[in-house]
């Protein structure tokens, strides 16, 4: 990788990928551990929270990503065997289902907010003690989700320019790798944000 | 036989060669670690030199009670902003971008870092968070009054320019995240032939331990920040009792990463002296393995200590007495260290050349600072002395005391082997004497009165505190007087000085076993290592 033009480090390359994984997983730990002391403090207003967001929607957008993890999955597969026609469309499938995913998610806010149920407003200040906090969490963390399914889609449609330009191709694919596996992180987290906030009890 | 892995270049090595590139874009553009180590030091050491200033400036209004230089907003915004620069823009990168990126790889015998252009990208990140904290000065609200801590509620509420400065941490902890990150892969991918982890210098070893911390507890500061943010522009009533939310998680979320943050902080600098002490007592460092090792556990028992921060801010009793005793683990480690690093200087042929002076004046620095640190990790006497000078005093003998005279341990240790000269010896020494005299007056004067009962922060004191304010602001005159003299004669001899060989020093790690100044690539061909780093009559030193 250096300037003097080294052949790669695979492993080197995947090795720092996990390690920036490692720091997004904290990222959104920071947010759940808020989840989990306001669930303990407030576990009525939660269960009110969670009632008012729209299962479908979120049940909706669950679906759309993990079929996006599935075709970017099968992408890189196909680009390992040499497909580049097949992984550019899966690429291009993956890139559709970020930005329905937030379609579907700026319907789903715009919602809330038409129904007065957005950060600092006074309807969520007439509701019950600590329903206020789980609209705030929810904000903040399906907002900061959202930003990463943008980068997301930025960082697949760059890599997708890659392999249209053969940069990326059978032999030297760990930058798609690593795209997709930034990609899987989305999803996961995204799976975590979904029955905490939409199917809560 | 010497050990030699370059030959003798041509006495310009990597200032020669730039790739192509001419004038200020062969810094500007270059993926050169060693390149990219300078640009840090040269960054750093500018914001460490206005952090002093305003150091000074504090320790000006101090001299006396009541009004002597500057109104009390001024004061709080300058508090702020010293501990914003030297916590945030000097300690956390100092020792580990500049000495990290100039060092590291050479001691594992690479050519470079992992990732040479992400580690180009990590100082533009932090030049930008650098340059968002200093306009946040003059923007907006004017500059933060809130301290280093940007404590909720006041934080949220403030009028001042909270948000952009916490904006610029934010790319600050981004940057360290993409060092952290690169210097794990690179000593986990590219060490050479030979270079097994036990034969590692200590250096290394402790920028191992720091990337780990980096890259594990930055994204909580990270998020932290997001949240303040948040309230300020959304008020999102995260930590606003009114909406339900709850100020002390602030203090929790802030201090999981700000605890760990100060091990980001000492270990390296534990690093440079643990490197320093065996080569100038001329003898294999004692206790390899339980430095190597107490490293990896200071950063894993520094982990869970965090809410020692918060004895007073409202906890359980159960959750004060489990933080407190976790907290005198983290003893247990640092003071393994302390003696390895005596027992390998008894009986050693001590030479007592700068590095040595600066190394030595660390561990008495940072024995007294982690001594004071055993008082305020007891809840019984932190309720008593919490919030006042004495914490002051016992932060800046960590960390200064510690770090700080670690950083200009390393400088004197390790510059004159990238610029191919050397400094004044005898004039160095004697800057180490003057500074050692002026930092216990600073801040033994602050452990004194704060022990008295002078909380920190406040503008104003009262009359009885009065002697002891004045002895330390006499002192900051003194510990500011060694730093002239250490920082000119320093630089005037990397300018000027009289041209040094390819060991100085007689060290036997591999930087040493390069040309001076290291050539681009720093090694010719394969490396193959053969003994460990202390190992001075295998190098051929002896």
């Amino acid at each position: 990788m250096s300037e003097a033009g080294h052949h790669k480090d695979y492993e080197g390359a995947k090795l720092g990928m996990w390690l920036f994984l490692f720091t997004e997983l904290l990222l959104f730990g920071g947010l759940f551990i808020l989840y989990g002391v306001y669930l303990n403090r407030y576990p009525e207003a939660f269960k009110a929270g969670g009632d008012k967001l729209n299962v479908f929607f979120g049940g909706g957008n669950t679906v759309v990503l993990l079929t996006s993890s599935l075709s970017v999955a099968v992408g890189i597969s196909a680009l390992q065997k040499g497909n580049k026609k097949l992984c550019l469309g899966m690429l291009w499938v993956t890139i559709g289902s970020a930005l329905l995913f937030l379609v579907n998610k700026f319907f789903e806010w715009s919602a809330k907010i038409s129904h007065g149920i957005y950060p600092g407003s006074a309807h969520l200040k007439e509701m019950i003690p600590g329903e206020s906090v789980f609209f705030g969490l929810y904000y903040i963390t399906t907002g900061l989700h959202g930003i990463h399914v943008l980068l997301g889609a930025g960082i697949l449609t760059w890599v997708a320019t890659l392999v249209r330009s053969d940069k990326v191709h059978q032999g030297d694919f760990v930058t798609l790798e690593n795209a997709g596996l930034y990609w899987h992180l989305v999803d996961l987290v995204w799976i975590f944000i979904f029955p905490l906030y939409y199917l809560i009890l | 036989m010497n050990d030699t892995y370059s030959a003798t270049s041509s006495g310009e090595g990597f200032w020669a060669n730039q790739n192509g590139r001419t004038g200020i874009s062969a810094w500007l553009l270059s993926t050169d670690h060693k390149r990219i180590g300078l640009l840090y030091f040269w960054s750093v050491t500018s914001f460490f030199i206005v952090g002093v200033l305003l150091g000074l400036l504090i320790r000006l209004e101090l001299i006396a009670p009541g009004f002597n230089m500057m109104p009390p907003q001024m004061y709080n915004s300058l508090f702020t902003l010293h501990g914003v620069i030297m916590i945030f823009l000097f300690i956390i990168p100092g020792i580990p971008a500049a000495f990290g990126n100039l060092v590291m790889p050479i001691q594992i015998g690479a050519e470079d870092v992992a990732f040479p252009r992400l580690n180009l990208l990590s100082w533009y990140l932090y030049i930008t968070g650098a340059a968002l904290a200093v306009i946040s000065l003059f923007s907006g609200g004017g500059p933060p009054d809130t301290g280093w801590t940007f404590y909720v509620p006041f934080s949220a509420r403030t009028t001042t320019n909270v948000s952009l400065a916490v904006f610029g941490v934010f790319v600050l902890g981004f940057s360290g995240i993409l060092t952290g990150l690169n210097f794990l892969t690179t000593i986990h991918r590219m060490r050479a032939k030979g270079m097994t982890w036990t034969r590692m210098p200590l250096f290394t070893w402790s920028l191992y331990a720091t990337a780990w911390v980096q890259v594990l507890a930055t994204p909580i500061l990270a998020i932290t920040l997001v949240l303040i943010m948040a309230e300020r522009i959304l008020s999102a009533g995260m930590f606003d009792p009114a909406q339900g939310g709850d100020p002390v998680m602030y203090q929790h979320l802030f201090w999981i990463y700000s605890h760990p943050a100060v091990y980001i902080m000492i270990l390296p600098g534990m690093g440079v002296v643990s490197d320093i002490i065996p080569v100038f007592a001329r003898k294999p460092v004692f206790g390899y393995k339980a430095i190597a090792i107490s490293s990896v556990a200071i950063a894993a028992a520094g982990s869970l200590v965090w809410a020692h921060h918060m004895f007073v801010s409202g906890m359980s009793d159960l959750a004060v007495l489990i933080f407190s005793a976790l907290t005198f683990l983290v003893a247990i480690p640092s003071a393994i260290k302390v003696f390895n690093w005596v027992t390998t200087l008894h009986r050693g042929s001590i030479t007592l050349d700068p590095p040595l002076s600066f190394a030595l004046c660390f561990i008495f620095l940072f024995s007294i600072g982690g001594l004071g640190g055993l008082f305020l990790g007891a809840a019984a006497t932190d309720v008593h002395v919490t919030d006042t000078h004495f914490v002051v005093g016992h932060f800046h003998y960590v960390m200064f005391g510690g770090t700080g005279f670690a950083f200009f341990a390393a400088m004197h240790y390790w510059l004159p082997k990238y610029f191919g000269r050397m400094y004044n010896k005898n004039i160095a020494n004697l800057s180490c004497v003057i500074m050692f005299i002026g930092f216990n007056l600073v801040y033994l004067s602050m452990q004194i009165v704060g022990y008295e009962g002078m909380p920190r922060r406040y503008y104003d004191y009262l009359p009885q505190f009065a002697t002891l304010n004045l002895i330390s602001t006499v002192g900051s005159w003194i510990l500011a007087t060694g730093l002239i003299v250490m920082f000119v004669n320093l630089f005037r001899g990397l300018r000027h000085g009289e041209p040094v060989g390819r060991n100085p020093w007689g060290g036997a790690s591999l930087e040493w076993m390069v040309a001076t100044p290291p050539p681009l690539e720093n090694f010719d061909g394969e490396v193959e290592v053969t003994h460990g780093p202390y190992d001075f009559k295998k190098a051929g030193v002896l």
